[in-house]
């Protein structure tokens, strides 16, 4: 969500919290009816899914919503989020990567075959794994900008060949395993609890500091701010969202390592993609390629450097899965996780159709994926009932999608 | 020139090329320079010869309307000029010197600026990062590429202000929520902000009401004024006479015929756009 538009559609929210507090909640709830409408529905409807979801699980008598459990979920989610991260950044451009989840297992198989097999440092062969899915994304960039062969089929024989890729580099033994603890630790070691207290609490006064900075620049250019009270609630809801998920997961094993990567990751690209002029051009590509391109912008640059960071989230997906697994095999990156991180991309809030969502869609999502995975695990439920269940709740996400899109062109966007 | 050939059977009221156009505009004295000359420019989309041969001239703090038929080919020249459409043959030269226009970037920097048929806005973007796409202000340290946006919204509502837009209540909605005239008004807006030479406009008063259609007339004028050089497409005549020096007609991706304002009535113009006799 730009933050502007956020401004437009709650100003009235935000005319009501001046008046006073009696106006305050039936404003809200008017300001949200109207985005509602209108299409602008933004993460409320996956947070009230996701809701829904946890109520449902903890009301089957089940322990979904035991530190221990959630716990187990942020790792869950932490390979798909990942992976969902480079999705998003490749939707907003209004296309789709097929090959993710086959270049998180060939990357994988570099991993393990450099580190095992040939003995190189730990870090050599992260940076070497990181390379080779930068360069597969790029590859798969150029093939989509410059030869302009539609992003799906070339992500699609890209999901072919990297596979095959990774069959070929794992060679007969089919698995490697991967012991070395520098690795696994990003998946198998968590923050002491005072550590996962303090990166809460810079994550929340950096939240509002720059927040307040913003604001108080605004003011004095005399230009429309927040006003002091929504600045407040907003960064009171984040607070209490980012302590009390601390403060569970410190009640089992600590925050876990890959969860705090996760978390950064996607803070980082939300960062990139709202604040920088890189990101203001995925939006314009995604929006209007031509509009782009006459002004000025290189959309073919714009569209190859995406799909790299698309390879390279991917590549640390294969990495997180690797870490998880203490192997690099032929299953890295194969089964549902394609799917999943697509689908969580999607049921974020990321647009099918280009040019709308946040990278916080691919953290939404995953959460929702990981939770309907892990309670029908709880629940004793076997595969044929998950896929099912997470094909049905795919469907829906696009449905709300191209609803809001039609709502858009009702109201005249 | 097959560009003069082009224009030989033409009308009565048919003026000459631009140099007696100079010596009566200054009273004889030395005339100004061209600020954009076209010489002998065609462009091909496949079989279909989109421009053959046109010439073209803007002189500074003149507007030039450019009429034709659909099709004839006005889009396509004024594309041209913008650098999205490069040429097959012939040469532009630009503030005398000649010059390669070859991405719209290109054109932007030398101080040609567009306003397309479409517009070219992103539908997903705000009004202020239209105005700036392309060229987004970044704050210091330049290498992290950070956003400035306090400083373009600052500009934009400056810009907008100055051109007397007022309806456009916010400048950080969306454009798609925008009415078809304020969408045009931002797309003129964003042409005229950056200090240019040449503003090209294809059809901006197509999608707009009666003050709107005033306003961007008096903001072309004002253009003028300021010494630019105007380039407008338009199929109302009334417009153009309105705001017009000269008139250049296309018909079929030929030049055919250049009008003084002063010295023609619409059905001239009419007739040539047709290309019916006129008896
Ligand atoms: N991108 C393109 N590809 C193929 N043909 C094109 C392209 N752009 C224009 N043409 C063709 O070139 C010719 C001139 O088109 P152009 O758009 O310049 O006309 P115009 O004078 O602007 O018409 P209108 O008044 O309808 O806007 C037309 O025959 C058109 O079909
Ligand atoms: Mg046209």
């Amino acid at each position: 969500m730009e933050p502007g538009s956020e401004l437009s559609a709650s100003k009235q929210a935000i005319k009501a919290l001046e008046r006073g507090p009696s106006f305050a909640p039936a404003m809200l709830f008017r300001a949200a009816r109207m985005r509602i409408s209108s299409g602008e529905l933004g993460a409320l409807p996956v947070v009230f899914g996701l809701a829904l979801i946890w109520t449902y699980f903890e009301l089957q008598d089940t322990h979904f919503l035991t530190a221990r459990n959630l716990s187990n979920l942020v790792l869950q989610i932490s390979v798909s989020g990942t992976i969902a991260i480079g999705v998003v950044l490749v939707l907003l451009l209004g296309e789709i990567d097929l090959s993710v989840g086959s270049v998180a297992g060939a990357t994988a198989a570099v991993l393990g075959v450099l580190t095992v097999d040939d003995n190189w440092p730990w870090w050599a062969g992260i940076l070497a794994m990181i390379a080779v899915g930068a360069l597969i994304g790029a590859l798969q960039g150029v093939w989509f900008a410059v030869l302009r062969v539609p992003s799906f089929v070339v992500t699609l024989a890209g999901l072919l060949v990297w596979l095959g890729v990774q069959l070929h580099v794992l060679g007969d033994a089919g698995t490697l395993n991967v012991f070395d603890a520098r690795i696994t630790a990003i998946a198998s070691t968590f923050l002491p609890d005072a550590w996962g207290w303090g990166l809460a609490a810079v994550a929340v006064i950096g939240y509002a500091g720059s927040r307040l900075v913003e604001d108080t620049q605004r003011r004095r250019a005399e230009m429309s701010a927040r006003s002091l009270p929504i600045l407040f609630v907003q960064t009171a809801t984040i607070a209490a969202l980012l302590l009390g998920a601390v403060g569970v997961l410190n009640c089992a094993y600590g925050v876990p390592t890959a969860g705090v990567l996760l978390f950064a990751l996607v803070a980082f690209f939300d960062w990139l993609v709202r604040r920088t002029t890189f990101g203001r051009h995925i939006y314009a590509v995604g929006g209007y390629a031509e509009a782009a391109r006459r002004a000025g912008i290189s959309v073919i640059r714009i569209r190859i450097c995406v799909f790299a960071l698309a390879g390279t989230l991917a590549a640390v997906g294969g990495l997180i899965s690797t870490a998880r697994l203490q192997a690099a095999s032929t299953q890295t990156g194969g089964g549902t996780l394609l799917l999943e991180s697509i689908a969580a991309a999607v049921i974020g809030g990321a647009s099918l159709f280009g040019g709308r969502g946040s990278v916080w869609a691919a953290l939404l999502g995953a959460l929702v994926i990981g939770s309907v995975s892990n309670g029908l695990d709880l629940v004793g439920q076997p595969a044929d009932v998950k896929y099912m269940v997470e094909g049905a709740i795919l469907l829906l996400a696009v449905t709300i999608d191209a609803y809001s899109r039609r709502r858009l062109a009702v109201t005249g966007r | 020139m097959q560009g003069h050939a082009g224009r030989r059977p033409l009308q009565v009221l048919t003026v000459p090329e631009a140099d007696t156009r100079r010596d009566e505009r200054d009273g004889g004295e030395i005339a100004p320079a061209p600020v954009l000359e076209l010489k002998g420019i065609s462009k091909h989309f496949g079989a279909v010869e989109a421009l053959s041969e046109v010439d073209f001239e803007v002189y500074p703090a003149e507007v030039v309307a450019l009429a034709g038929d659909n099709g004839a080919g006005k889009s396509t020249l004024l594309k041209v000029i913008a650098g999205t459409h490069p040429p097959d043959a012939g040469i532009i030269r630009f503030d005398g010197a000649e010059v390669v226009i070859n991405s719209p970037r290109h054109a932007t920097q030398l101080g040609i600026e567009t306003v397309y048929q479409d517009l070219a806005l992103c539908d997903n973007l705000d009004v202020v990062a239209n105005m700036f796409l392309g060229r987004e202000t970044v704050s210091a340290p330049a290498a992290l590429c950070r956003l400035s946006e306090l400083d373009m919204e600052r500009r934009a509502l400056d810009v907008l202000r100055q051109l007397n837009v007022t309806t456009i209540k916010s400048v950080r909605s969306p454009v798609a929520t925008l009415s078809g005239g304020q969408r045009q008004s931002v797309a003129i807006s964003r042409a005229v902000m950056w200090n240019s030479k040449i503003v090209l406009l294809d059809e901006p008063t197509a999608a707009l009401g009666v003050a709107q259609t005033f306003q961007v007339r008096e903001l072309i004028k004002r253009l003028r004024t300021r010494g630019l050089g105007v380039v407008l497409i338009s199929h109302n005549l009334h417009d153009v006479f309105e705001v017009a020096d000269r008139i250049i007609v296309l018909r079929l991706g030929r030049r055919v015929a250049t009008f003084k304002r002063d010295e023609a009535t619409p059905d001239d113009v009419v007739a040539s756009i047709t290309g019916a006799r006129r008896g």
